[in-house]
């Protein structure tokens, strides 16, 4: 297999705040091939936007990002200055927001914003531009391409501008695409759509993406491969068919409980829930961070957990429990 | 967009004549306004035959319509007291007051601007602290003690500066710093908050997913939009300055507009008065319709409303 595209090995982001340190985000590793969809998944304050931020190098001068390798198409971003940063924001790897609403500004129009992105890349004229910025928006569904380039963002719907979104971030034919919660704050029946887009396109044109999300749904539909975080660590990753089919980690078997089955989930029963509460992450962070909610936990969770690979392998958890289970207790029918 | 314009330009002839409507309705509010011509001493046969003279026996609509066809012509009447066509008197002293005004808008926009772009990229920093005391001073620091506090340093210890008067350019410096530095703070602080709220947003972090390099971040996608409302409050700062620049006027001894305003009022000499008012009221009126422009320019929302 060729050269991962993406590769990230013990990722870490330290927020420094009064209290002390805040570890949002512990020890990522993945890698991303080329084409391939990895879908993040996590509650709220998991740290899975931290982590793409981080990727684009867009976090906050405050928070400090250290990591052991974090190498996108050859380059090695812990080492890549803001110059060759910009350089490669944008063009080799693009980014789509939650919120279509804000993400445009209202100040430019769409042809403004769509050709802004090519122009700073390549050196290609106005003419150029404007006829890739139509081709995209033809390919996003758009109708009426030509029309829509003078248009304000104010004039779109939500739907619109997250498709204007999903064409910005491809102008330059970029190597990966980070989509946070990209339908997220849009309706329900437009949230479909949206996804099956991106998902078509970027098997389309072989783009790598990163789909943020917290909808389980979603990732059982377009994922290759899924990471689970909980509070800012990877607990669980592998193949999507692998941590649906058998997942590992206790906290993947909850957060999987909690999607109500139609024809299976009884009417009126209680939907699942995981008790408990995330743990504060500020000072030092030791043990399994999910044991305080954990079905399984033992003394031995206040260790060292170590990061295990399942037996069929390609699929990684973070659990002291060999399967994932407290010994002795049986695996239910 | 033309649209728009023809609208707020409507809007603003409507204004404008309430506005005259109101200023030629000072006459009669300030009193008999015969009774005042005619003087103390004056018999109620004399206050008739003034009254008579003048034409203030006539219905009130036809002397409006009258002072303002004639206003419109640049005849504003006679003053009572220089006993001289006001719109002499007043396009003398009106060009001392624009000279004064637009520098003093120019330096506060020159100064406060800047400063508040770099505070908000800094915020607390050195400079953002710098500019926070500059418009703490700036506000609590009276015009005629700060103007005076110049003349005592710049012009008696160190003779750089002349004290008073409009001969040269030289003479509007101190006049230009005083006047300026009054409208400076708000408009700093306006510009830094909005930046500061700007650059916090979705937009700018998509500009700089985009790839933008900071100066394209701050100068085309920011400033854009966070400065739109200091064009609202630059408008009327200028409109003030025009109209009320009196206690800068009388410390510099520069005799303008304002000057001659506030005199007049002394005076009574209501001619003057009124077409002070009017010519003020309609700085106001063209500034805050150029804003208006400028700002549904900047901002394509605007437009539609």
């Amino acid at each position: 297999m060729s050269e991962p595209v993406l590769s990230v090995r013990n990722l870490r982001l330290d927020i420094p705040t009064g209290a002390g340190t805040l570890h949002a985000v512990r020890g990522i590793d993945f890698d991303l091939e080329r084409g391939e969809t990895l879908c993040i998944v996590g509650e709220s304050g998991s740290g899975k936007s931290l982590t793409s931020l981080a990727i684009m190098d867009l976090l906050s001068k405050r928070i400090e990002r250290k990591a052991d390798k974090l190498v996108f198409d050859g380059t090695d971003l812990t080492k890549a200055g803001a110059k060759k940063m910009r350089a490669l924001r944008g063009d080799r790897m693009a980014m789509i927001f939650q919120e279509p609403m804000t993400s445009l500004n209202p100040a430019y129009t769409i042809g403004d914003q769509l050709m802004e992105a090519l122009l700073l890349h390549r050196k290609v004229g106005k003419a150029e531009a404007r006829r890739r910025a139509v081709e995209l928006l033809e390919k996003v569904g758009i109708t009426g391409a030509e029309r829509r380039l003078s248009q304000y963002p104010h004039q779109l719907s939500g739907g619109l501008r997250q498709r204007v979104m999903i064409a910005m971030a491809l102008m330059c034919e970029p190597e990966l695409i980070i989509a946070d919660e990209p339908t997220t704050a849009l309706d329900v029946t437009i949230q479909a759509q949206i996804l099956r887009l991106l998902v078509d396109l970027t098997r389309e044109m072989n783009v790598a993406m990163i789909l943020i999300t917290h909808d389980l749904g979603v990732v059982a539909r377009v994922a290759d491969k899924v990471a689970v975080m909980y509070a800012g660590e990877l607990v669980e990753t592998g193949t999507a068919k692998k941590v649906f089919d058998a997942p590992m980690h206790p906290y993947t078997r909850g957060l999987l409980r909690c999607i109500p089955v139609p024809g299976k989930t009884e009417r009126g029963s209680e939907l699942g829930s995981i008790p408990g509460i995330v743990p504060s992450l500020v000072g030092k962070v030791s043990g399994c961070v999910f044991r305080t909610r954990c079905e399984e936990a033992t003394e031995a969770c206040r260790g060292e957990i170590p990061y295990r690979e399942s037996a069929e392998g390609r699929h990684n958890f973070r659990c002291v429990h060999e399967t994932g289970r407290r010994a002795g207790v049986e695996e239910p029918a | 967009m033309l649209n728009f314009i023809l609208k707020r330009l409507g809007l603003a002839v409507l204004v404008a004549l309430t506005v005259s409507a109101i200023s030629f309705s000072l006459l009669f509010m300030a009193g008999d306004p015969a009774a005042a011509l005619a003087g103390e001493q004056a018999t109620d046969v004399d206050i008739e035959a003034i009254r008579r003279l003048y034409g203030f026996d006539r219905p009130m609509i036809v002397q409006y319509w009258e002072w303002l066809s004639r206003a419109l012509q640049g005849d504003f009447g006679e003053s009572y007291y220089f006993r001289l066509p006001v719109s002499d008197l007043i396009m003398e002293r009106l060009s001392i007051t624009m000279t004064l005004g637009v520098c003093g808008i120019s330096f506060a926009l020159l100064t406060a601007v800047p400063l508040g772009v770099v505070a908000a990229i800094r915020p607390n920093s050195l400079i953002d602290r710098f500019a926070l005391f500059l418009s703490v001073m700036g506000q609590a620091m009276p015009s005629f003690w700060f103007g005076l506090m110049m003349i005592v340093v710049f012009s008696i210890q160190l003779n750089w500066l002349p004290p008073s008067g409009t001969k040269t350019w030289v003479h509007f410096i101190m006049p230009t710093i005083v006047l300026g530095y009054y409208a400076m703070p708000a408009i700093m602080r306006l510009t830094r908050a909005g930046m500061l709220d700007v650059l916090g947003s979705d937009y700018i972090r998509t500009a700089r997913a985009k790839g933008a390099g900071e100066g394209r971040v701050l100068f085309k996608h920011a400033l854009r939009n966070a400065i739109i409302p200091v064009v609202s409050l630059a408008a009327v700062q200028m409109g003030f300055m025009l109209g009320g620049s009196i206690v800068v006027e009388s410390i510099f001894a520069l005799h303008g507009a304002g000057y001659l305003a506030w005199e007049s009022i002394g005076r009574n000499d209501l001619p003057t008065v009124q077409a002070l008012i009017l010519i003020f009221s309609m700085f106001y009126i063209v500034f805050t319709f150029l804003s208006d422009v400028l700002n549904a320019w900047l901002d394509p929302r605007i437009r539609v409303a």
